[in-house]
């Protein structure tokens, strides 16, 4: 018995439960997103679903390995995987396919591979294994350099392509260097620039103004009135007002259609049959659920493609649409405790690259879970990125895969330490 | 706190909560609270009935209507949402049986259980009224305004054509059209399909558990209105196209009348035709597995899709391009040597003008050997290449061997003898022109269809050029479909050529000794030239073509009739009648007419 427990040894089964069902009642609802008569079996591997049953054995099969290989292994070829996958970031521009505007996709053959995904992996490994090497401190402005340019580097190539959902993705890392000491201050700034952004969006330019006037001036009122607080608060004005002109004239930069998502979102815009209607039809699906649900493979709202990518970007539709508040509750649940336990094992762990490995990985988790469902509720605008182990496709599930049995490795080989 | 990172950890794990709580409240309040999205929550469903648009009207040239639209209404299915109901009425009411109940239902079931299928096709009006009221005892059953086409008068079958369910492989290939949905097969109906049929409009509407209609979703916020097809304008005249048709009856053939002047199609004809009525609605497929099985093939195009040697009628471009590339004149003349081919007593031909008028076929014969064989090359074999190259060149300028475009679809481009067909069947260098001889005077390897010769007849009457036949004058009044429509295209023989021929034409009407007599109006200059086809398989072929008046010619006509023999006896009166009415707005020669009706050459088979 001890042989066949060998590579399960010390594995936390939290995780590996949670993965599993997560993994296997995902493909359940890509057959139900895309169910369709004439190819009734779950297995026809004409279909997505069957096809995605091949990518969860070979999801299995990635896990397995990982449990089989040493821990050290990952950790000791972490900026080698970084720098492969920069190079595969490179070369998707070079000689990727071109689906749908973007460019991020190798095709060979019939199997497509999207290097954005395992550069999330990668990226945490390396941010990891830098900020574990002796004489690192976030207290230095060095470091603090060096962690940026680790987690935006790769962005700068995603954007190419361009794929904003992918590079959002990284910011996630942010919370990472925050856990291991970032000053508070960067948080601090990186949240008023996105509050200036929006309202940018949604007021004319000078109201902007009056209201960082009216903020300054509060900020003023309320501190001492040393000659040095109110330069510094002069000061964050100029540098607010700058920074919301500059922001104005970046989003007239961006795509229309990305525009356009952000304008429904924030209300400027109600055209519910063209921009809109991705979310609107979402949020009907997911509504029309109630309570309970309307049962397996009884969506209408789904099943008549009112809903478009079901089973990628808006699987979690079907899932409210099924399952009702129950269904999509316990599956938003299973994620919540999913980051949750990632992070108290990452706590737990008493080597510094397990513990920052494990926050990447739950910072990770918790954006793509934040902005999927986000968008599928109506609370975030339409990016497209895939939620974990549960939406339709080998890249994300497998690299999703490799991140999380990563973490599982380095938990189960704590004790060796 | 122990220490700031503990702190920061805790910060961290409440956002991540926190995120959730919002997620867990967003949830609650979309699921359970915000009734507006439970559409089937409470077993209520949404219903998209599409919105039909009208399809567009057909009018002939005078602005009489050809086609217009009636309304019928289509049960639709959606098999998801039957529950159980009282079959028996049901089917009472819409006058089926329950084996036809279940044989429909099993069908809508294999094509979706969500998506809608027409469970029973056009109900009248009488039994929609009935079933209307009762409607909310059958749950997943509504009903679906679709138009039939109807027309006024029994005409123009081949030119309209018919409308019919799309097929799979349509729908495969084109995202409109939906099962069920009509679609263009055949005649204009098809060729201006996307102009006539309009967009589809889409209704979303709330259903409630009885299937009572509750209303527009949303007040109709994804709605979408339908927008009608355009209208047809029709270059027809539907008088003389139902004079043409009564003429042709209990006879094989075609009339096609142009006005030269536009290449606007005045009359179109195949005989033997049906009534378009008979194509519409419930009892299309029966009449369309009749119509198919007709052996008198009335649903065949004879006037796009017949393919005939063009008898003599051929003799007008031969002597046009014979004078054109300078081998004979106006003023040559020939023996009738019946040698080489036969021919009938006439008096002797001095020029062209009486070659046309007697048709002579030796003078003809003549004049194409000159056209073949110009010695250019000392080898025969060679010789005759360039030759037959060059009159290839001349003879397809006048839309013979290639496709007219017209708007109708399935036209066929006939056959002119190329070097490269001769080669196939003599072997390269192995033929000269007395191998084809027989072309001269439009037997043997040649085929033209009807529409050609009456182009031909346009082409002589403006005098060296003609415009693409075509059937559709406008859509909506203000557009002209294509711009090859408005573009006259030159043959190339000059226009100082035609004056002989045209001359011959009026002659052969209007002098003695002309071989189509028949064909002479009072008061009005009519040219034509007759012509007969052999035919090994029975009685020959009759045709003629004539256009009239001959100055300023306001119709050129091309008549067709197989196995009626000679073609001044029956082609060319039939053509003089068209022309008559067209140009004097009446018939006068009763006597005539009725012979024309009451003559049938349809006891022969074959062709």
């Amino acid at each position: 018995m001890r042989e066949d427990k060998g590579f399960l040894k010390n594995v936390d089964g939290w995780l590996i439960f949670i993965y599993l069902v997560l993994v296997i009642v995902g493909w359940l609802n890509i057959y139900a997103a895309v169910y369709d008569e004439n190819h009734s079996s779950i297995f026809d591997l004409s279909q997505k679903y069957g096809k995605q049953m091949l990518f969860m054995i070979a999801g299995f099969v990635i896990a397995i390995l990982i449990l089989l290989i040493d821990m050290r292994f990952f950790m000791n070829m972490a900026y080698v995987f970084y720098g492969l996958s920069i190079v595969l970031l490179i070369a998707v521009l070079v000689v990727g396919t071109r689906v749908s505007g973007q460019q991020a996709w190798f095709q060979i053959g019939g199997f497509s591979f999207q290097p954005a995904e395992i550069m999330k992996f990668a990226t945490c490994l390396t941010l990891a294994k830098y900020l574990s090497s002796s004489g690192v401190n976030l207290k230095n402005a060095s470091a603090k350099f060096v962690s940026l340019i680790i987690i935006f580097l790769p962005t700068v190539f995603i954007l190419l392509q361009p794929d904003m959902g992918s590079a959002l993705v990284f910011t996630a890392f942010i919370l990472v260097l925050y856990r291991e000491g970032l000053p508070t201050w960067y948080v601090w700034v990186g949240f008023a620039a996105v509050v200036i952004f929006v309202l940018d969006l949604l007021v004319p330019f000078w109201v902007l103004l009056v209201i960082l006037g009216l903020a300054t001036s509060v900020l003023i009122y309320l501190n001492k009135k040393t000659f040095r607080n109110i330069a510094s608060a002069v000061l964050l004005f100029v540098a607010a007002a700058g920074f919301g002109y500059v922001a104005n004239h970046a989003f007239e930069k961006l795509e229309p259609h990305q525009k356009d998502r952000i304008n429904v979102l924030l209300g400027k815009e109600v055209d519910l049959k063209g921009v809109g209607y991705n979310v609107n039809q979402s949020k009907i699906a997911i509504g029309s659920g109630g309570f309970a649900g309307k049962g397996y493979l009884q969506g209408t709202q789904t099943k008549f493609n009112f809903v478009p990518e079901q089973s990628t970007d808006f699987i979690f539709c079907t899932v409210g649409e099924e399952w009702g508040f129950i269904g999509s509750t316990i599956i938003l649940g299973l994620f919540l405790v999913l980051i949750l336990r990632i992070v108290f094992l990452a706590e737990r762990q008493r080597n510094t690259f397990a513990r920052i490995y494990g926050y990447g990985v739950a910072a990770i988790l918790f954006f793509h879970v934040l902005v999927n469902i986000g968008m599928a509720v109506g609370l975030l605008p339409v990016i497209g990125i895939p939620l974990p182990f549960f939406s339709y496709g080998g890249s994300s599930l497998w690299a999703f895969t490799l991140l999380l049995f990563v973490f599982i490795k380095q938990d189960a080989s704590r004790i060796a330490f | 706190m122990r220490n700031p990172q503990a702190k920061r950890q805790s910060q961290i794990i409440t956002m991540i909560v926190v995120v959730f709580v919002i997620f867990f409240a967003r949830l609650f309040y979309l699921q359970i609270i915000d009734t507006s999205s439970q559409i089937s929550a409470n077993n209520n469903a949404l219903r998209n009935v599409t919105q039909y648009p009208a399809r567009g009207l057909i009018y002939d040239r005078n602005g009489k209507l050809l086609v217009y639209n009636e309304a019928v209404y289509d049960l639709m299915v959606i098999p998801g949402q039957v529950k159980e109901m009282d079959t028996v009425e049901f089917c009472k009411l819409i006058d089926i049986s329950i084996e036809d109940f279940r044989k429909n239902l099993n069908k809508a079931r294999r094509h979706s259980r969500f998506a809608p299928s027409v469970f029973e096709k056009q109900l009248s009006r009488e039994t929609y009224g009935q079933l209307q009221e009762r409607l909310f005892k059958f749950r997943g059953f509504y009903v679906q305004p679709r138009n039939l086409r109807k027309y006024p008068k029994p005409v123009a079958a081949h030119v309209l054509g018919y409308i019919g369910e799309v097929d799979e492989r349509t729908i495969e290939n084109n995202p409109y059209y939906k099962s069920g949905d009509y679609i263009g097969m055949s005649g204009l109906e098809r060729f201006y399909e996307e102009y006539l049929r309009g967009w589809k409009g889409n209704k979303v509407l709330l259903v409630d558990v009885h299937n009572r209609e509750k209303g527009s979703f949303r007040n109709g916020l994804y709605d979408t209105a339908s927008i009608p097809g355009l209208s047809l304008q029709s270059t027809l005249d539907i008088d003389i196209q139902e004079l043409a048709e009564l003429l042709m009856q209990n006879k094989r053939g075609s009339v096609v009348a142009i006005e030269p002047a536009t290449g606007e199609i005045l009359a179109f004809v195949s005989s033997p035709g049906y009534d378009p009525n008979l194509l519409v609605g419930r009892v299309r497929s029966a009449n369309f597995r009749k119509l198919n099985n007709d052996p008198q093939k009335p649903l065949f195009n004879r006037a796009i899709q017949a393919e005939y040697p063009p008898g003599s009628t051929f003799k007008i471009p031969q002597g046009l391009i014979a004078m054109q590339q300078g081998v004979v004149t106006e003023h040559s003349s020939f023996a009738c040597d019946q040698s080489q081919v036969g021919c009938h007593p006439h008096p002797t031909v001095r020029n062209m003008r009486d070659a046309v008028k007697v048709s002579c076929n030796p003078y003809f014969v003549s004049a194409f050997r000159r056209i073949i064989q110009q010695n250019k090359d000392r080898n025969i074999f060679i010789d005759s290449r360039i030759g037959l190259e060059q009159w290839n060149k001349d003879i397809r300028s006048f839309g013979f061997g290639e496709r007219l475009e017209i708007d109708l679809p399935h036209c066929r481009p006939g056959l002119i003898p190329t070097v490269a067909y001769y080669d196939r069947v003599y072997g390269e260098n192995r033929w000269a022109f007395s191998n084809f001889r027989s072309v001269s005077i439009g037997q043997g390897e040649l085929g033209i269809i009807p529409l050609q010769m009456a182009n031909l007849a346009a082409i002589v009457a403006n005098r060296g050029y003609y415009i693409t036949p075509h059937l559709c004058r406008t859509l909506n009044d203000t557009i002209i479909p294509n711009r090859d429509f408005i573009q006259k295209r030159y043959t190339t023989v000059d226009p100082e050529h035609f004056e002989s021929v045209v001359w011959g034409m009026y002659d052969a009407v209007h002098e003695p000794g002309g071989t189509a007599r028949r064909a002479r109006v009072d008061g009005i200059a009519v040219c034509g030239k007759t012509g007969t086809v052999q035919n090994p398989h029975g009685k020959n072929h009759a045709t003629f073509i004539a256009f009239a008046p001959m100055d300023e010619p306001k119709i050129a006509i091309a008549v067709f009739i197989e196995n009626s023999g000679f073609g001044g006896t029956w082609a060319a009166p039939i053509a003089s009648l068209v022309i008559e009415k067209y140009l004097t707005g009446e018939v006068k020669r009763k006597e005539l007419m009725q012979e024309m009706i009451n003559a049938g050459f349809m006891t022969t088979k074959g062709h």
